[in-house]
């Protein structure tokens, strides 16, 4: 007993999870200030959050290089956490930027906003750095339920309560299925450590096949999917990205979608890696599927929030690609893709953020007529983020793809390559069509009511400088994506 | 590995025996003289006013979720207290960090009002 005691406390070490102490402090910080400050003044939050964001930002780069392991092998700080972390300080310190401004605009000055937003990325960071499956699930839990009150933050619109309640429901229950599938995997290998079922699998070759393992790993991989927004567990995404503040709307489809994926690819590789051959032909599958879904039927949409949500579930097929590689070349694309993703895609909300009338009613194809004249650095910023989107060289989103087909090529998925690229060819009619809109239609408005306030346009000159810049240079970035590989 | 579980597997055994065993006990060999006054709701001994399903006050439900809170934290304090002495100074800065934690959410909700039915 004294042993036990003694060891349990010899192996908490606190380095390991310092990036996400900081921010549930600085969160648990701004909590109190909300309170104590009156209602409606939430700059002095914002602009605090934002200091926690950089401060958490030195504290995750100092771990570079340094790996972390913390309590008895549950969290691992190694570069594979540190990159991810790195795209959730990226995706909230932008989501932060652009929100203050619309928070008062659309009538709800709610504090609370900022202190979700940063216990989010806090359970974001959780996710990417679990080596063992009761942490990546306490790291879900905890973004999943911050994301669920701010999808429903606006909690006199309809449509964000729909929002919340719709990914509250869905989520909770695929939560349920990830638990489900945790429980078959210890049932098998008698563990929850991602990698000592790994060892175990490797060691009892047999057990590979038994059906509980493989119900044990489907059960997981729907768990993650559905967060991931991969068809068929899509459902949920147009409505709610539609209806959920355009902020957070951005975080969603960048942060925890990033998390999601940091958890798949370390419990696939690390922990199920002997079934690869099942796993991969499955994801083959559902990342066609994806891929296609998402861009036909973005092409159905005029309104803009929820094309983007169909946009987003595309990109999550593309992604997917890099996991079917399972390469080193694949695996780190989807390290950069998402990188690249969070900026192009926070870019383009931040656009939306500025262009909407409160209500967000105007936020159509139609609405965005002759927009691009009567807002030229709007309308170039936009289109900067729609080529990134498309994946139009020299930006992000090309270097995305270009390394996220060669894992599948160099994999010998050369028709998986194929049909990505096919896709993207699809994704440009849509894309295209809002800069048709944006500088071939006649004006109706004169934008009038857009008000260029400085943090937005700071983030969306941040986000253009991270586009071009992963586009113009992606190498240096690409070799920091293969040294955070395990 | 499983045999340590077998103490559990008993409790719930018995438990469940308990229970069920008194319900069809009592139903079995009990005697049964119902009355008006017997057979009409239990409303902690008052004569019963109205109708028992209805509508309850979302309030009930804030006033819940603030117990379960602060139910869990006492879960938690008394394993900590048996141990108290071999966790040491660790152990004692462990749980106030976690009673500081809890309590920043009781100045939230007692700010926030939450606390107050009116």
């Amino acid at each position: 007993m004294e042993n036990l005691v003694q060891m349990a406390l010899q192996n908490v070490n606190m380095a390991a999870i310092m990036p996400s102490l900081v921010l549930c402090c600085f969160g648990m910080f701004l909590l109190m200030i909300n309170v104590f400050m009156p209602r409606g003044k939430t700059t002095a939050a914002s602009l605090i959050s934002l200091l926690g964001l950089a401060v958490t930002f030195v504290v995750t780069l100092r771990a570079w290089n340094h790996p972390e392991l913390g309590f008895a092998g549950h969290v691992a700080l190694d570069n594979f956490a540190t990159f991810f972390n790195v795209i959730f300080l990226i995706a909230a310190f932008l989501t932060v930027l652009m929100s203050d401004d619309y928070l008062h605009r659309e009538g709800y000055p709610v504090g609370e906003f900022y202190p979700l937003v940063l216990f989010t990325t806090a359970g974001a960071m959780w996710m990417a750095s679990g080596t063992d499956l009761m942490t990546v699930f306490l790291g879900l839990e905890v973004l999943s339920i911050s994301l669920y009150v701010l999808a429903g933050l606006f909690r006199g619109q309809l449509r964000s309560n729909e929002a919340g309640l719709k990914y509250f429901l869905l989520g909770a229950f695929s939560t349920g299925f990830l638990l489900y599938g945790t429980a078959l995997l210890y049932g098998v290998a008698g563990t929850t450590n991602i990698a000592d079922i790994g060892f175990y699998l490797s060691a009892h070759g047999k057990m590979l096949q038994n059906p509980m393992t493989i119900a044990g790993m489907l059960l997981l991989a729907v768990g993650f999917l559905f967060k991931i927004a991969v068809v068929p567990f899509h459902m949920w995404t147009p409505d709610v990205y539609q209806g959920a503040p355009t902020p957070v709307t951005a975080f969603m489809s960048a942060g925890p979608k990033a998390a999601a994926f940091a958890a798949l690819v370390r419990i696939l590789i690390l922990g199920l890696g002997g079934l690869q051959a099942d796993w991969s032909s499955l994801l083959w599958m559902l990342a066609v599927l994806t891929m296609f879904i998402g861009n036909v039927t973005a092409i159905y949409q005029t309104d803009i929030k929820r094309m983007l949500a169909y946009s987003s579930i595309a990109h999550a097929g593309y992604a997917l690609v890099g996991l079917v590689a399972a390469n080193a070349v694949g695996i780190s694309g989807i390290l950069f893709y998402m990188l690249a993703y969070t900026f192009m895609n926070i870019g383009a909300f931040a656009v939306l953020v500025l262009a909407g009338k409160q209500g967000e009613d105007n936020l159509t194809l139609e609405g965005f007529s002759g927009f691009g004249y009567k807002r030229p650095f709007l309308g170039v910023a936009m289109s900067i983020f729609l080529f990134a989107l498309m994946g139009i060289p020299p930006t992000a989103g090309f270097a995305g793809k270009f390394y996220i087909f060669a894992g599948a090529i160099n994999a010998g998925y050369i028709w998986l390559a194929i049909l990505g690229v096919l896709n993207s060819a699809i994704s440009l009619y849509y894309y295209l069509r809002v800069m048709v809109y944006m500088y071939f239609r006649e004006p109706q408005e004169d934008y009038g009511w857009v008000r260029m306030n400085p943090g937005t346009v700071v983030s969306i000159v941040l986000a253009i400088v991270g586009v071009l810049y992963l586009g113009v240079v992606p190498g240096k970035i690409m070799e920091m994506a293969k040294m955070a590989l395990f | 590995m499983l045999d340590s579980y077998l103490p559990i597997l008993v409790l719930i055994v018995i438990a469940v025996a308990f229970a069920v065993g008194s319900v069809i006990m009592s139903r079995l060999i009990g005697q049964k003289k119902p009355g008006e006054v017997k057979l009409a709701p239990y409303e902690c001994g008052m004569p019963p006013v109205g109708s028992a399903r209805e509508r309850l006050s979302i309030k009930f439900y804030i006033i819940a979720m603030l117990f379960i809170v602060f139910d869990i934290e006492a879960v938690f304090l008394y394993p900590w207290a048996v141990m108290f002495k071999r966790l040491g100074l660790f152990g004692f800065v462990e749980m106030g960090v976690f009673i500081i934690i809890l309590l920043i959410g009781y100045v939230y909700v007692w700010k926030k009002g939450a606390l107050e039915w009116e």
